[in-house]
């Protein structure tokens, strides 16, 4: 029996919640800025922290669609809270990036780019669909045709220590996204909250060698027991048996394409208010949009990056007018990307299942009941040809036929 | 510079070297590196990014002739804040560029083929490169049949050229307008009734089309009455663009980024996309 139970794991070491600190310390020995969810403003927010007093240590959430708020439970967890409206994006895909300042010179203009001095960050706490997200925005900036440059600097410096789910919230569905609770690969480190009883620790799992290296400036770990394994994947478990939404995602590439014309669209128009809030929330929504501007002398001029939204009619206008000029249509493109054109275009689903959408829309629509109804009375129809009916006119007036 | 990678969205600055009105609202630019020696290789339907110092940046197809590596050449019409700027350069003025970029017309395989070409408006301007190419290799095609409709005989595009066209490279050119003044002995009407009289075999022939939506609907329409199966039709398609690269997510078209997977798509990979309303 002893001998099972002093069975160790190379890769699995116990971090003591005391010690805690001595492992931001080794994080800041190794020249990184901590990042990590700390309370602001009544919600968990992403910032940086000095020491594990500044994490949201008893604060818990509740969520529920376009509902959140935060409370202290009475007990001491440091990570028992879910993802806030903060996605890690804000320090990889910057909501605002200055991509060059133009000067006027004597033979027309001239570009700087400018010189960013990006600091070694550690991401504390990112979440397994947070993770995944991560690796989404990977393949778009880092694994095309193109490398988005800012993207590469701040990912490259940025070291993930991943933080495993023990509860979800009401507005989680990442087991139906395959993304949690358990973060299985795109970390450095991952951690483990456990407290059973007086104890409290955190198994630590290393993901790759500069994950171990960071750990080299602390004093060496005990390695986890199989005992602490179990109780591990135990926790794990639970909150996989607790999301509060679930996705069938069978088919749902063609639930989507054999549904682009369905009520259910005209019907979510009626509640969306077209804000864009989800596209801002969600973890793995990755547009932007362009800004000039001069200065008054019109001597120096920037281009600017910023977060775009497709919920705008300017986000596909071309000269004439908007693509999508309609809710419905802008709402309908929105959700067709996340769930179905995103896996022509990289693979795999947009969506990780975070629930953000759903939280922070003011109107609490939620993606997953949506997608419900749509498998509720999906009826494939064949698209009517407008060509066919010769109904121009009505084609041009920019009324829908199809309707 | 402090990183490896070059960074995409920076534009390469290049001087106009000359300027040509070709319409009352049409205009053509070339353009020369401001630093080194030109070798600029692009595909026939490609665009490159133009921008104009303060005011934005604009996707704009290439017109020019895909043999000569010596300048850029681009024809736009002016329609907004980026083209109305533009249009004010003069000779020797600066603009940044970035590209080329996009998926181009399918040249090799419409080799050993008649090839139909449908151009409604500015919309010829990245089909004359197509053009180009065919005369450079005019036996490696077949039949070449050119339909080109316009607003009226004052808004015709290189006009000149594409009589040389008819006269000298055996293509068969028909240009119709919407609307006409009694010295005009050409076609009044739309474009896409040339296709059901124009000269080519429908089971060996590729057609490539560029213009407004609406009349690329009527186009293809008219192509496949003639026989042109779907998988034989090429349709070039404009969105909104910011980044040219596919990382703006702006030009989205279904399950296509337009500007990396486009802007040329083949019709029967974009049909069921094309029936939809708003996508």
């Amino acid at each position: 029996m002893m001998e099972n139970k002093k069975k160790k794991h190379k890769k699995h070491l116990v971090l003591p919640a005391q010690e805690f600190d001595v492992f931001l310390n080794a994080l800041h020995e190794a020249a990184y800025e901590i990042i990590a969810p700390t309370v602001q403003d009544q919600a968990v927010v992403l910032d940086q922290i000095d020491k594990s007093a500044d994490l949201p240590i008893g604060w818990t959430d509740a969520q529920r669609e376009g509902s959140y708020h935060i409370f202290k439970n009475g007990e001491r967890s440091f990570f028992n809270f879910n993802v806030g409206p903060h996605a890690w994006k804000k320090y990889l895909h910057l909501a605002e990036l200055l991509l060059f300042t133009a000067k006027t010179n004597s033979s027309g203009f001239k570009t700087f780019e400018p010189i960013e001095n990006v600091p070694k960050r550690a991401f504390l706490g990112v979440r397994p669909c947070e993770v995944a997200a991560i690796q989404k925005q990977d393949k778009i900036f880092l694994q095309g045709n193109y490398v988005d440059t800012a993207y590469k600097l701040r990912r490259d410096n940025a070291l993930i220590i991943a933080v495993n789910c023990g509860r979800v919230s009401g507005n989680c569905f990442c087991a139906s996204m395959e993304t949690g609770p358990q973060a299985r690969s795109g970390f450095d480190l991952c951690l483990t909250e456990i407290r059973q009883d007086e104890r409290h620790v955190f198994i630590l799992e290393i993901g790759n060698e500069r994950g171990k290296n960071v750990l080299a400036g602390m004093p060496a770990l005990e390695e986890a027991t199989e005992q602490d394994i179990a109780l591990m994947f135990g926790l794990q478990e639970e909150a996989r048996k607790k999301m509060g939404k679930d996705v069938d995602t069978t088919d749902i590439q063609a639930l989507f394409y054999d549904n682009y014309e369905h009520s259910v669209w005209n019907e979510i128009a009626t509640r969306c208010m077209n804000c864009g809030n989800c596209t801002l929330v969600c973890p793995t929504c990755f547009c932007t949009n362009i800004d000039d501007v001069t200065d008054l002398t019109g001597a120096e001029a920037e281009r600017w990056r910023r977060w775009d939204s497709c919920f705008t009619m300017d986000f596909s206008y071309i000269h004439g007018g908007s693509i999508r000029p309609s809710a419905e249509n802008r709402y309908r493109h929105w959700i067709t990307h996340k769930f179905a054109a995103w896996h022509d275009q990289f693979d795999e689903s947009g969506c990780v299942g975070c629930g953000r959408c759903i939280t922070w829309c003011p109107v609490g629509i939620d993606v997953t009941q949506e997608i419900r109804k749509l498998q509720k009375t999906n009826s494939p129809v064949e698209i009517q040809r407008v060509v066919n009916h010769g109904n121009t006119a009505k084609i041009f007036s920019g009324t829908s036929i199809l309707k | 510079m402090n990183n490896q990678y070059a960074n995409p969205m920076l534009p390469l600055n290049h001087n106009i070297a000359r300027i040509k009105s070709e319409t009352k609202d049409t205009f053509t630019l070339e353009l020369q590196p401001s630093r080194g020696v030109s070798d600029f290789k692009f595909a026939p339907g490609q665009f490159n990014m133009l921008y104009i110092y303060g005011v934005g940046e604009i996707p704009v197809s290439i017109s020019g002739d895909p043999c000569c590596n010596d300048k850029i050449i681009h024809t736009t019409r002016v329609v907004g804040a980026v083209t109305k700027a533009m249009r004010k350069l003069q000779i020797g003025d600066q603009l940044g560029v970035r590209g080329p970029f996009g998926n181009p017309w399918p040249l090799a395989q419409a080799k050993g083929k008649d090839v139909v070409i449908v151009a409604g408006g500015i919309g010829l301007a990245p089909l004359r490169p197509v053009v180009n190419y065919i005369i450079a290799n005019r036996n490696a095609f077949g039949h070449v049949v050119m339909l080109y409709g316009t607003r009226s005989p004052q808004d015709v595009l290189f006009s000149r050229e594409i009589q040389n066209w008819r006269k000298k490279h055996q293509i068969e050119t028909c240009i119709t307008v919407d609307r006409a003044a009694g010295d005009w002995d050409g076609n009044v009407g739309v474009v896409t009734k040339l296709v059901a009289r124009a000269p080519f075999n429908p089971y060996n022939a590729i057609a490539m089309a560029c213009g407004p939506e609406v009349m690329m609907r009527f186009t293809i329409q008219e192509l496949q009455k003639r026989g042109i199966p779907d998988d034989q039709i090429y349709v070039s398609t404009e969105r909104n663009m910011k980044c040219g690269i596919g990382l703006c997510g702006h030009c989205q078209f279904g399950a296509e980024f337009v500007c990396k997977d486009g802007p040329v798509f083949r019709y029967d990979r974009i049909a069921k996309l094309y029936d939809v309303w708003e996508v």
